[in-house]
């Protein structure tokens, strides 16, 4: 794997008036490499996506791309880049089919009007790469799809664009145990053809299953970036809950040194 | 990837959708048709059977067609603005607006037949640019915008007429009036031919161009085709300023036939919205078709002209269309639920 990280925070700063919500918070994203970013509810991960999606403009620190520092001030910029974010619920038009919504706002055209027979195609050989099995029809409207198929289309449309970096925001929330397994494979198979993959869970068994490398947020400050080999469950949760756990996580201050174990 | 790419493709028609799962969207929309369709079959059946003189070439083509030619060109150029969700009021007394517009532009101005007729097409588009600038720039509820729009397409024609005077482009300008009566094709009535051809072109717009697919998909979800990296702002400015020009061309159709007159199309609207309700559009957004539209519009001159000819009062005409549409939108809420419970 290339050591260099597509995707690298530095030092991040965010706040809302007073509330300072992202503090000094590292983060890095491969190629390859499905990274975990886990925390409690208010430690910062949806602030910290929207920062790396281009909504939120970061205060202060660094965002840098392939190794050079880039200016991302909006949506458009990070989409620019390859980075692409799947939103749990509201990614997908329902009376469009998947190929429509595959190709929603990159239409293929042939002249003035639309070239469904290319898209179908292309929209069928993503689908085949990622060895989805799950969808009857290319053409089959996603108001007919199960919220796995949904999921499913959703990642896929992200793989069609040869995105470099993919968020997926709770993919497996609302999901069966059947239908998380497929998703999970799905985001295993498109880390394995090179893109970054940030997922972002509550679910612990989903993060210790897929996952290459967990950050782990704590009340706005990166605890730990881990590798998965290097950790167990607990561990993984004590990081969420308290910030540290054993030598890992945010080591209390200088003063209270004697606490540690 | 190509090898398997083969693979993905070859399955599809293999694996025909299990029966039992209910039908498919788009069966079920294509049925929808079929029973507008049916409906307008079995009411010029009723018409031809029970009152005299309907079901004759003459009537069908020079009274019914014709009649449904206004409704028509205003549902199919008004289905776009409903499957983005939106609803446009003004469209009925556009026509008197560009009416009028044509007029003043023909025979007070003395303009040559092309460039006020441009002129004409370019007062509805204007007309449709100020409403999409409303709805989409500013954020009004369309259902205010386009109401407030109605009542100034109301007092214009007032304003820029003689007096509230009709400009007969009918009888003064004989080439006018050919867009309307003439027979380009023998015993068939231009306005006819012009109301098929715009709906060919409605037709492409929906179904074969972004234009038709980001009508739907911002109708479906609004956010997620931001999200997609379309300008929705844009997309609703051009899809009110599109519809504009349909209605400018229900106004020149208008004009030409009866002449410009300040109170032409009024009240059009409702029966226009209706014909595409009764087509199978939703009102909520997201689902439209041309087909159903172009249906929608027959049904209504079916039963106004069927209705006249039978002999029934215009009051009660009036209530009959209004159970119609009660009835269309019933059926189609019934079919909801039940492919809901499939």
């Amino acid at each position: 794997m290339t050591d260099q990280p597509i995707l690298r925070l530095r030092g991040v700063n965010k706040s809302f008036g007073a509330v300072h919500v992202l503090d000094d918070v590292d983060f890095e994203a491969y190629a390859g490499k499905v990274t975990a970013l886990v925390g409690d509810n208010g430690a910062g991960k949806s602030t910290l996506v929207k920062c790396i999606g281009g909504t939120y403009p970061i205060d202060s620190g660094s965002y840098e791309f392939d190794g050079s520092p880039v200016h991302v001030s909006g949506p458009r910029d990070a989409a620019a880049l390859g980075v692409e974010i799947v939103y749990q619920d509201l990614a997908l038009c329902e009376n469009l089919d998947v190929v429509q919504n595959m190709f929603l706002g990159r239409e293929r055209m042939r002249g003035v009007v639309l070239d469904e027979e290319s898209m179908e195609i292309a929209a069928s050989q993503t689908l085949t790469s990622l060895s989805v099995r799950t969808l009857k029809s290319v053409r089959q409207r996603v108001s007919s799809l199960s919220g796995g198929q949904r999921q499913t289309v959703a990642i896929a449309k992200a793989a069609l664009w040869k995105s470099r970096v993919v968020i997926l925001d709770e993919p497996t929330a609302a999901l069966g145990v059947a239908q998380t397994a497929q998703v999970l494979d799905l985001v295993r198979r498109l880390a394995d053809q090179g893109v970054a993959v940030i997922l972002i869970s509550h679910n612990m068994l989903d993060v210790l299953q897929v996952a290459d490398r967990i950050a782990v947020l704590y009340l706005g400050r990166m605890a730990a970036t881990v590798d998965r080999a290097d950790v167990n469950q607990t561990q993984v949760v004590e990081l969420i809950t308290t910030g540290r756990s054993g030598d890992l996580g945010i080591q209390p201050a200088t003063a209270s040194a004697g606490v540690s174990i | 990837m190509t090898e398997t790419a083969g693979v993905g493709l070859q399955k599809k028609p293999e694996e025909p959708p299990p029966a039992a799962r209910g039908m498919s969207p788009q069966l079920r929309m294509r049925l929808q048709q079929l029973a507008a369709f049916a409906g307008l079959v079995i009411i010029t059946i009723f018409f031809s059977v029970a009152g005299d003189n309907f079901f004759t070439y003459d009537n069908l083509v020079n009274n019914v067609l014709l009649s449904s030619v206004l409704i028509g060109v205003l549902a199919i150029g008004t289905t776009f603005v409903i499957v983005t969700g939106g609803i446009d009021l003004s469209i009925g007394w556009g026509i008197a607006l560009t009416g009028m517009a044509a007029g003043t532009f023909l025979i007070t101005w003395d303009l040559p037949l092309g460039l006020g007729l441009l002129m004409t097409l370019l007062v509805g588009l204007l007309l449709g640019f100020v409403n999409g600038f409303n709805v989409s720039i500013l954020g009004m509820p369309p259902f205010i915008a386009t109401l407030a729009m109605m009542l100034v397409c109301q007092g214009l024609p007032l304003v820029i007429s003689d007096n509230g005077a009709t400009i007969y482009l009918n009888s003064q300008f004989p080439p006018y009036a050919d867009l309307s009566g003439g027979t380009l094709i023998p015993k068939f009535p231009n306005a006819v031919l012009i109301f098929l051809v715009l709906a060919v072109i409605a037709w492409v717009l929906l179904n074969r161009t972004i234009f038709g697919r980001y009508a739907v998909s911002i109708g479906s979800n609004e956010e997620a085709t931001a999200l997609s990296g379309i300008n929705v702002r844009k997309w609703k400015l051009i899809i009110y300023a599109v519809a504009g020009i349909f209605t400018a061309c229900a106004g020149i159709l208008s004009s030409a036939r009866i002449g410009a007159s300040p109170t032409a199309g009024g009240g059009l609207e409702l029966q226009a919205i209706a014909a595409v309700v009764i087509g199978g559009t939703s009102l909520a957004g997201g689902k439209g078709t041309i087909v159903g539209s172009v249906i929608g519009a027959l049904i209504i001159g079916v039963l106004n002209n069927g209705l006249q000819i039978m002999g029934v009062p215009q009051e009660w005409q009036y209530v009959i269309l209004g159970v119609v549409i009660l009835a269309a939108v019933y059926v189609d809420m019934l079919r909801k639920k039940s492919s809901e419970v499939v």
